[in-house]
């Protein structure tokens, strides 16, 4: 079990609040991920649940349970930091282990467990090294396998694959989705890659400045974001804004329209936008062009990758009418 | 780019290092020689440099006269005493100030230090009441015990700068794996501080072993150290050279033999976190 429920937390470092008033209820067996711009407080959200931070004030539940002056030793979570923080001192086969020697658990549960885990996350061979002969995948599996032998209740991963090459954050990514589904635990997950929270989360947690912005499943973000800045954060490339007298055509503050909801024309066509080329980013599959719209700005669209543009070329946009979202002046989604 | 230096140049910085060092070193060989002579070629007016009667008299006189084992024995028994408190003591402190500071840490930490600027003459009357009433002079118990406090504050310093090395990331990782703080102190911050804590242990050892104003003045027959026995020797019937050279010889050394073999972990651990 790992219901993780959050009532009314505050946070604060001296007069600097982080956090102003968070509630949320994390169900058991769910995969949550915290996403954000860098200093949002996700990770200080995190840290509050594991205990590594004390809260200012609120309430922390794990699985109903008032744990919010509980040290992370009592609370039965585990924790996957982004620098691994492996201890450098002790072989594969002891940081595994550290969390069940901790527990006083007997000799062959240790080893099997061990054993297990060294199995699950492709490390046999490698149990009588130190952590400084493994590559950075295989330390942050070796940090995983710490995780996982503690059976906890639920697991916290702190950005856990910043520091890893980009094809091999996949493969991780990949992994770790795999893991939740084998295990079932609960796990939330913090990151500032938008991709990454969509991949892999249930449900998103998108922070802005210690608030939540919203709080829901991945598609629901992308199709119905509560605000502009969860309209803005969901989706890569990210949505392209407009706002002013075209807006206001709309009866809205602002407009957004996302990069892969436009049709493109090369011929003038009545009542579109006008715009030029300034870069095409062809990725093979898709191409993103960045179009100098007259009057507008510079708008990112999304186009299927056999057609070619190049600098200066001529281009007419057309918003697909029934995928216009808008704002109202407080940012907020009408 | 590297510097290009000259032949000539490198003689004469080797020339001038070795010039220092033999300065340097020079009243430990004289010790050396010293206490080798008779008492009469030692004071003699015409110096001579090497031994001209090699003699090891001078050796079994200091043993006659003044217990040297037993000196030797409250040395290692204050030196080593006092290091082990000081840690005891140190590093649990060193953690805290390095990992849970408060507000005030910085100004407690300078505080310490500060207590190191004061002349040890200055605290000689309340210590030694205090001494007094405690009936803790001429006591290595005593004695231990002020070399713990006139030294805790550099093994508290010392600590605390390699501890501030260690990433906090993995002490967290140890709370998260279910490690109380003793635990996390005892299986991952001291085998991750191992370089520090032995270096601050080989130079609190060291001092302690070479501290003379506390040993001299609170101890006298039963407690002294190896310094009150070298300082037994300038007494009032008059200074014999060759029994003092012979005493001192005996005080310095072990430590001598014991900086000599460590001064590799010395220098590390000295210069940890220099370079990163």
């Amino acid at each position: 079990m790992g219901s993780i429920t959050l009532s009314h937390v505050k946070k604060s470092f001296g007069e600097v609040q982080i956090i102003p008033d968070i509630s949320l209820d994390i169900k058991d067996g769910e995969f949550v991920v915290f996403v954000g711009p860098s200093g949002c407080g996700k990770s200080t959200l995190l840290r509050l649940i594991a205990g590594l931070e004390d809260t200012t004030s609120g309430q922390i539940l794990l699985d109903g349970e008032d744990m919010t002056k509980a040290p992370p030793a009592r609370r039965g979570l585990a924790m996957v930091f982004q620098s691994y923080a492996l201890y450098p001192h002790m072989t594969v086969r002891d940081n595994i282990a550290f969390p069940l020697k901790m527990a006083k658990a007997p000799k062959e549960v240790i080893d099997q467990k061990v054993e297990y885990a060294a199995r699950t996350l492709n490390l046999s061979s490698y149990l009588d090294r130190r952590p400084r002969a493994l590559s950075g995948g295989q330390r942050q599996r070796v940090a995983i396998g710490r995780a996982i032998v503690r059976e906890p209740k639920a697991f916290l991963f702190d950005e856990p694959l910043s520091n890893l090459d980009a094809a091999l954050r996949v493969n991780m990514r990949l992994e770790i989705t795999e893991l939740h589904q084998q295990l079932k635990t609960t796990m939330i997950y913090v990151t500032h890659d938008q991709v990454e929270a969509m991949t892999m989360a249930d449900r998103i947690v998108v922070l802005n400045a210690g608030n939540v912005e919203q709080f829901g499943s991945p598609l629901d973000l992308y199709k119905k974001p509560a605000n502009r800045f969860v309209a803005g954060f969901i989706g890569s490339p990210r949505m392209n804004f407009v706002d002013g007298p075209e807006a206001a055509k709309y009866d809205a503050h602002a407009i957004g329209v996302r990069p892969e909801h436009f049709k493109l024309a090369t011929a003038p066509t009545p009542g579109t936008w006008k715009g030029k080329v300034g870069v095409a980013e062809q990725l093979g599959s898709d191409t993103f062009l960045h179009v100098h719209v007259d009057g507008l700005g510079l708008m990112t669209i999304r186009t299927d990758g056999d057609q070619t543009f190049s600098h200066g070329d001529d281009v007419y946009l057309t918003p697909d009418p029934t995928r216009i979202y808008r704002f109202d002046a407080a940012g907020k989604a009408l | 780019m590297a510097r290009n230096v000259s032949t000539g140049t490198k003689v004469g910085f080797t020339i001038a290092a070795w010039a220092v060092a033999l300065i340097l070193f020079s009243p430990i060989l004289w010790v050396l020689l010293t206490a080798f002579k008779t008492e009469a070629e030692a004071i003699s007016n015409t110096p001579t440099f090497f031994p001209q009667n090699f003699t090891l008299e001078n050796f079994s006189a200091v043993q006659d006269r003044s217990d040297y084992f037993k000196h030797a024995i409250n040395s290692i028994l204050v030196s080593v005493g006092s290091t082990l408190l000081g840690l005891i003591i140190g590093i649990p402190a060193a953690w805290s100030m390095a990992f849970a500071p408060s507000k005030k840490t910085k100004d407690i930490l300078m505080w310490m230090l500060s207590t190191k600027m004061m002349p040890a003459v200055g605290v000689l009357i309340p210590i030694y009441l205090i001494f007094r009433d405690l009936r803790l002079l001429d006591t290595v118990h005593g004695l231990t015990l002020i070399m713990t406090l006139i030294n805790l504050p550099i093994i508290i310093w010392m600590l605390y700068t390699y501890f501030k090395e260690i990433p906090v990331d993995i002490l967290e990782a140890a709370r998260m794996d279910g490690a109380e703080l003793w635990n996390e102190i005892v299986h991952v911050l001291v085998p991750m501080a191992v370089p520090g804590i032995a270096s601050t242990l080989l130079l609190n050892v060291i001092l302690a072993w070479n501290e003379a104003f506390w040993t001299i003045t609170l101890t006298s027959g039963r407690a002294g150290t190896l310094t009150a026995f070298i300082s037994s020797f300038s007494s009032p019937q008059g200074l014999f050279l060759a029994k003092l050279s012979a005493a001192s010889l005996l005080a310095i050394a072990p430590i001598l033999l014991m900086g000599w073999f460590s001064q590799k972990q010395l220098v590390r651990g000295l210069t940890f976190g220099a370079v990163k």
